[in-house]
């Protein structure tokens, strides 16, 4: 597991820019487990101060300092990227590795189903979930409903990897030993998926964090909490770029930007490295 | 011609599933509110204006029976089922007593066009740029499209399209921000209509195709980078099959296939992300009205659009799978 990170760091260009990118930003976000400022209050500081060295990233129109607001912002962003992204994970190894495994009428049940999750819009299902719930819906909630729908694609993929495991020589060799299917999933055939869920974990964050940004900034999300979107939703909300408090936006769309490329560049890196043809282009071979 | 009935009627009961599902989903997440949605309607009425306690009474009766609450929760999904077969959502509360269904009826064509043109544009854009880049893989020009590509579409679609409102509306004043269509022309089925309608959708389906653009590009080259290492293509460069037919019916043609399942299973994203641009750009379709109807907090209308989403979505789907076998001929029997 160490060495192969290892070669992915010193051979991977791409993985090592996106996990360079992906690290400035967990650790500005874990700086808020040291903030001296309680995001919720509001008019503590001046307000509409432009980055200086006092407030680095200036002050908006409500009264916060923008750094350790962004600080906190990025740290309930990110923690609801990785529940929706652990969430849906377990669902589509489940229904992976069993359809992939077991095939046959579970196989069919299963892709049916698949099917329907699919083909699904879930942006205005969200929008009525809001609707419904109003303020009693908190972002555990929401990540819970996200992850509902964020597996069917990748449990597709990993089926096909285990379709491909199940007639391997080991797994017949597992079976004749007297080894449980369910022992076969966990144990023999887990490992071989871990780098495809790996790098589409990372694809799932940027899809969640998306769709969670875009409920936010239309209002649909609990606005008390401060996020990525709802940052965005107060600036619009008091007419950042109109009244010229420019870093109220510019700063958070800089630091998503960032966030987004390094998962981005991560999940892209993965991919190259599950296809052993396009390793081997770039190791030079 | 039988084995593309059978897959035919296997592709329409899959149609059928998804909007069934779907739309009990919707159904269940609509029926979890703790809240009633008739006291949010009494709510909003006594908010506006004083009522006697009978008129409350009287009209709090009204809407039990309106919203069918009176009867239990499978009651309810019968009944919900029953009026979606003739898509009946019920009176809208933003503009009562119009019927949910004619509001989105009125706001659905903007939003099915914006979608097909931007979708087709960045398809096809896309996939070919895509399959050159990985043909011809020593071109700057196309490396440099691959770099634009992938450092755009991971940037979400509200984003972009909030971007290119500064630019082109603020920055650089030259394209309509808002709107459908300009104030000053009426509507009809005249030139300047049309015209008008065309100037208004640039900046949208401009948003929307930069977004998507970058998948379609990336994964295409990924195929087609795949598919040129194939003995076929090899054995067709060394038989001297010209440049433009290699590329063309060789290798394209073969990488389109996956290409157009993608679209099928992208085809919800897409939507998510056509009803948001919308909104930036208050362009009059299905996104708009759907915040408009959060806003005044009507279900009705969430629901009709969320319905109609997904039949249409669904809808779609089915269309590509049906004219799937006949790019690919194998994929008749599965």
């Amino acid at each position: 597991m160490f060495s192969v990170f290892r070669d992915l760091v010193r051979y991977n260009l791409e993985f090592a820019i996106g996990l360079i990118l992906l690290l400035v930003v967990v650790i500005f976000a874990c700086l808020s487990f040291f903030s001296p400022v309680d995001p919720t209050m509001v008019y503590r500081v001046i307000p509409d101060q432009p980055p200086n060295l006092d407030y680095w990233f200036g002050t908006n129109s409500r009264g916060q300092d923008m750094f350790w607001q962004l600080s906190f912002a990025f740290r309930n962003t990110l923690s609801f990227g990785v529940t929706v992204a652990i969430f849906s994970r377990i669902i589509s190894i489940v229904v992976g590795l069993c359809a992939g495994y077991m095939g046959g009428w579970v196989d069919r049940v299963l892709m049916f189903v698949n099917d329907i999750f699919v083909a699904i819009p879930i942006f205005p299902i969200l929008i009525l979930f809001y609707l419904v719930m109003k303020t009693n819906s908190n972002g555990f909630v929401l990540a819970i409903l996200m992850a509902c729908f964020g597996w069917p694609f990748d449990a597709r993929l990993i089926r096909s990897v285990a379709l491909g495991l199940r007639y391997r020589e080991f797994t017949r060799q597992a079976v004749f030993a007297g080894m449980s299917p369910l022992r076969i999933m966990w144990e023999e055939h887990l490992p071989y998926v871990m780098p495809i869920i790996f790098s589409t974990a990372m694809a799932n964050m940027i899809w969640a964090i998306g769709l969670e940004v875009t409920l936010a900034v239309l209002g649909f999300t609990n606005l008390n909490i401060p996020t990525v979107g709802t940052t965005l939703y107060w600036a619009n909300n008091h007419s950042a770029l109109v009244v010229g408090t420019w870093w109220w936006i510019v700063i958070p769309v800089a630091i998503v930007v960032i966030m987004f490329l390094g998962l981005f560049l991560l999940a892209v890196s993965l991919n190259e490295y599950i296809d052993p043809r396009s390793r081997l282009r770039r190791m030079g071979a | 011609m039988k084995d593309y009935l059978l897959f035919a009627l296997k592709r329409f009961l899959q149609l059928f599933a998804v909007i069934a599902v779907g739309c009990s989903i919707a159904f269940l997440i609509a029926h979890l509110s703790p809240i009633s949605p008739v006291e949010q309607i009494i709510m909003q009425v006594t908010g506006r204006s004083a009522a006697s306690p009978e008129a409350i009474d009287r009209l709090r009766a009204a809407l039990t029976e309106q919203f069918g609450l009176d009867v239990p929760l499978w009651q309810q999904y019968l009944a919900f089922l029953s009026r979606l077969v003739v898509l009946d959502f019920g009176p809208a509360l933003i503009a009562f007593p119009t019927p949910a269904m004619d509001l989105v009826r009125l706001a659905l064509p903007w939003t099915v066009g914006l979608l097909t043109v931007s979708t087709i544009i960045t398809w096809l854009l896309g996939n070919v740029f895509g399959a050159l880049a990985g043909y011809f893989q020593n071109s700057r020009l196309l490396k440099a499209f691959g770099i634009i590509a992938i450092g755009i579409q991971p940037i979400p679609y509200y984003i972009v399209a909030f971007l290119l409102v500064i630019i082109f509306g603020f920055i650089w004043p030259i394209l309509p921000i808002s709107g459908g269509f300009a104030m000053n022309v009426t509507p009809g089925p005249t030139w300047q209509f049309a015209l008008s309608i065309a100037h208004y959708a640039i900046l949208p389906s401009f948003a929307l195709v930069l977004v998507g653009v970058g998948t379609w590009f990336l994964g295409m080259r990924a195929l087609v980078s795949n598919i040129i290492t194939e003995d076929y293509v090899t054995y067709a460069e060394l038989g001297g099959v010209k440049q433009g037919r290699i590329v063309g019916s060789y290798v394209f043609r073969n990488a389109l296939v996956p290409q157009l399942t993608a679209l099928a299973m992208a085809l919800g994203g897409i939507f998510s992300g056509t009803v948001i641009t919308e909104q930036v750009f208050t362009y009059p379709g299905l996104g708009s009205l759907l915040i408009r109807a959060v806003n005044g907090g009507d279900t009705a209308v969430v629901m009709a659009i969320s319905c109609i989403s997904i039949i249409s979505v669904a809808g779609a789907i089915f269309i590509i799978d049906l004219i799937h076998p006949l790019l690919d001929p194998r994929v008749k029997v599965e």
